[in-house]
């Protein structure tokens, strides 16, 4: 056999902007982030995680190079299609990574559907319905959702916390409804009363009719609101002269709002919530990746956010997948694909398995703000959820009757 | 009018389209040349109503957005009321409620000007743009409608290409023939001298509010073939950012010609796919990008890229004789 052909093959493969044929060509995988937007900062911190893992193995998996292609959206969904459309039209990647944002996340599985070609694994977006409701084959998501993500929060706010009555502020999108069912289905159970619920488009810059109207007679408000939109939040309802102690969303006391300056850090300490990382969790293969975050971005973030290590654990998924199957991605990524949904992915914050909707399972954090000698803000581990599931632990028939996540659901004013 | 022969320009462009699937990839089909015909065809309505009647309106990605919505309510296959209508009655309705919605944007925009005028049409898409976003019942908030196809076989690249290319090719002759039709230059005289045109018994308000009813044709039009083209719509499509696009894209092509949108769009499309490959440091910069591009084209050619296409073309003997055009 002469090499000719072979090299016209794949000449033509890549002319056509489609998978690539020959073994060792280098895999191309794209990226997608919110590099725009009120998002902007967890975009940056979701590609400082990708990075950080292609750098680690090198830049290379499975015997084969691996080509980095990055596009930015800025948390719509429509954004999120385009960039996949670039990526996977246009450049030709075998594998997408991303995207951050809840909503994108439901774009991007419905646009999937459409490439069956093409293997999608989620970068940090944690609606829940991207995974529970109408799954896509070839849609992976080794991060855990929004409602996972509060496992054990409800419980302790009333038990250790006192507070019974709670008025929610969140944003106006699928990610924080999964967030608000995620601490209401606890919380509601045990006796507690959500008597009001403010819902903020994404991007608002003007808090002032939200904070002037949450009721007096509250113990506490939950605030789940990302990026600038909840620094924001959090200034307008500090200079009304709000006192009330919060509860907070996974992203909203995440190292992306607690690294920005200002006056509210007195007021964040103490707040408790629960997500998928601790800052100061005592274990080893926690402390290797924060020294690795640090090491390789001196200007990042005092410790790495939800978003670095979502992006981190999605690529780490992508690379021991791919040298399980030693860079085999044809037959349309069939042993890839069944690498993926089988594996146990060992992580900085242990183990993760999938479910049958390519859904992870794994450990979630109940962590309080606290501030470290130097005056910086960070996560104290306060205990740990083992192997949360996408259902906490119902049988998923009941778990579906409960309703996708929405404004009104749930409610127990 | 049918006597003009047909320009030859116009006949090399249209050949180079009509020809074009047969040398370019799928991407290049669809993602570049079918957007910048939909946006192109948009900002064709905008072309008409500020290059010829001096009303500058932000409201057309708004009428596309209520077509495309439309569309999206009655067809979507994915989430949604579940109405699965045939394709063609949902394209009839929503070039109907597109048309009154650009009769509403015009009754209350025709009684103003200049700056008022755009900051009531800007008014407009952005109540509107909030709406989409608090309305679940009825647009699905944030996350809109997915799943959004075209009847075979118009989704296919090719196909969808050619729809695109139909629908701008039939919006481009019907504006060119218009704006030298009487009706076109009744409206020139509208934007030029206004209260002469009213005193030999023109009727300001119609026929500027018919003006913008040809836009929301045109811009009805530009959306269905918009939700088709994304397969989803959400409150992104016609927020702030879109709506501001429609304008920059009808200023960079230039006023002065309806083929001045359609150059805009691709001008426009060309940047916001290209423009992070050539510049990677500025993957994050593409607002900056545009704005400064917007900026050196609005002060050197205010006329857009027409503009500078028409100075590169003219004879030598002519640069300078600007008065022997008049």
């Amino acid at each position: 056999m002469t090499r000719t052909p072979a090299f016209g093959l794949s000449l033509a493969a890549a002319l056509m902007g489609t998978t690539a044929l020959a073994q060792d060509d280098p895999i191309r995988i794209g990226s997608i982030a919110t590099l725009e937007g009120a998002f902007t900062v967890l975009g940056e911190e979701g590609m400082r995680g990708l990075e950080l893992a292609l750098e680690q193995a090198g830049h290379a998996a499975g015997g084969r190079e691996i080509e980095l292609i990055s596009e930015a959206s800025d948390a719509t969904p429509d954004s999120a299609v385009q960039a996949a459309r670039k990526l996977v039209e246009n450049d030709g990647v075998d594998i997408v990574i991303g995207p951050l944002s809840g909503s994108e996340g439901i774009a991007i599985r419905d646009y999937s559907k459409t490439q069956p070609e093409v293997t999608f694994v989620n970068g940090a977006s944690a609606a829940a319905d991207t995974t529970l409701r109408e799954p896509s084959e070839n849609f992976f998501r080794f991060t855990t959702d929004g409602t996972q993500w509060m496992a054990g929060l409800g419980e302790y706010v009333i038990e250790e916390k006192g507070w019974t009555t709670v008025a929610t502020v969140a944003e106006d999108y699928s990610f924080p409804y999964s967030q608000v069912m995620g601490f209401m289905l606890d919380f509601c159970e045990m006796g507690g009363t959500v008597p009001e619920k403010f819902w903020a488009p994404i991007g608002n810059k003007d808090y002032t009719s939200i904070v002037y109207s949450i009721p007096q007679d509250v113990d506490a408000i939950y605030v789940a609101l990302g990026g600038s939109d909840a620094v924001n939040f959090l200034t307008q309802y500090q200079q009304a002269g709000g006192t009330k102690p919060m509860i907070g969303g996974s992203i909203t006391v995440d190292q992306s709002v607690l690294s920005a300056e200002g006056r509210r850090r007195d007021y964040l300490v103490g707040t408790p919530t629960a997500g998928p990382i601790a800052d100061n969790w005592d274990n080893p293969a926690w402390e290797a990746f924060q020294t690795a975050y640090r090491e390789a971005y001196p200007d990042g973030l005092g410790s790495p956010s939800l978003f670095a290590h979502g992006y981190y654990v999605s690529t780490l998924a992508v690379l021991e997948g791919l040298n399980e199957v030693e860079g085999d991605l044809s037959d349309g990524q069939a042993a890839f694909r069944e690498a993926l949904a089988t594996m146990t992915l060992e992580t900085p914050t242990g183990e993760v398995t999938l479910d049958e909707n390519r859904q992870a399972i794994a450990d979630i954090f109940l962590t309080e703000v606290a501030m470290d000698e130097d005056g910086e803000l960070y996560n104290e581990v306060i205990g740990v959820t083992e192997d949360v599931t996408q259902t906490l632990g119902m049988p998923r028939e009941e778990f579906l009757a409960l309703g996708p996540a929405s404004r009104d659901n749930p409610s127990c004013p | 009018m049918a006597r003009r022969a047909i320009d030859p320009r116009a006949a090399v462009a249209l050949a180079a389209l009509i020809a074009a699937p047969l040398v370019l990839t799928d991407f290049w089909l669809v993602q570049i040349l079918g957007r910048a015909l939909i946006l192109g065809l948009i900002a064709l309505g905008l072309t008409l109503l500020a290059g010829f009647g001096g009303m500058v309106s932000l409201g057309q990605m708004t009428v596309a957005g209520v077509a495309a919505y439309t569309v999206a309510i009655l067809t979507t296959t994915g989430t949604g009321p579940a109405l699965n209508l045939p394709a063609l009655p949902a394209v009839l309705l929503a070039l109907v409620l597109g048309m009154l919605a650009a009769g509403v944007i015009g009754l209350l925009a025709v009684r103003t000007s200049g700056i008022y005028t755009i900051m009531i049409t800007l008014a407009i898409a952005v109540v509107f743009f909030y709406f989409t976003r608090q309305n679940y019942p009825l647009l699905n908030g944030f996350d809109g409608y997915a799943e959004v196809v075209p009847p075979e076989p118009w989704g296919r690249p090719a196909p969808f290409y050619y729809l695109c290319l139909a629908a701008a090719a039939a919006g481009y002759l019907w504006i060119a023939r218009l704006v030298a039709a009487p009706f076109g230059l009744a409206l020139q005289g509208l934007r030029d001298e206004p209260r002469r045109l009213e005193s030999l018994g023109f009727d300001v308000y119609r026929h500027r509010i018919a003006a913008y009813l040809v836009a929301g044709v045109l811009a009805s039009a530009g959306g269905v073939l918009l939700v088709w083209f994304n397969t989803r719509i959400d409150p992104g499509t016609v927020s702030l950012g879109p709506v501001i696009d429609i304008l920059v894209i009808a200023v960079i092509g230039g006023l002065s010609h309806p083929v001045g949108a359609f150059v805009g769009a691709l001008a426009f499309v060309l940047i916001d796919n290209f423009a992070v490959e050539a510049l990677p440091a500025a993957r994050e910069r593409f607002n900056l990008i545009i704005g400064t591009f917007f900026l050196l084209v609005v002060l050197f050619s205010p006329d857009g890229l027409l503009g500078i296409w028409r100075r590169l073309m003219r004879p030598p003997q002519d640069a300078g004789s600007t008065a022997r055009e008049d």
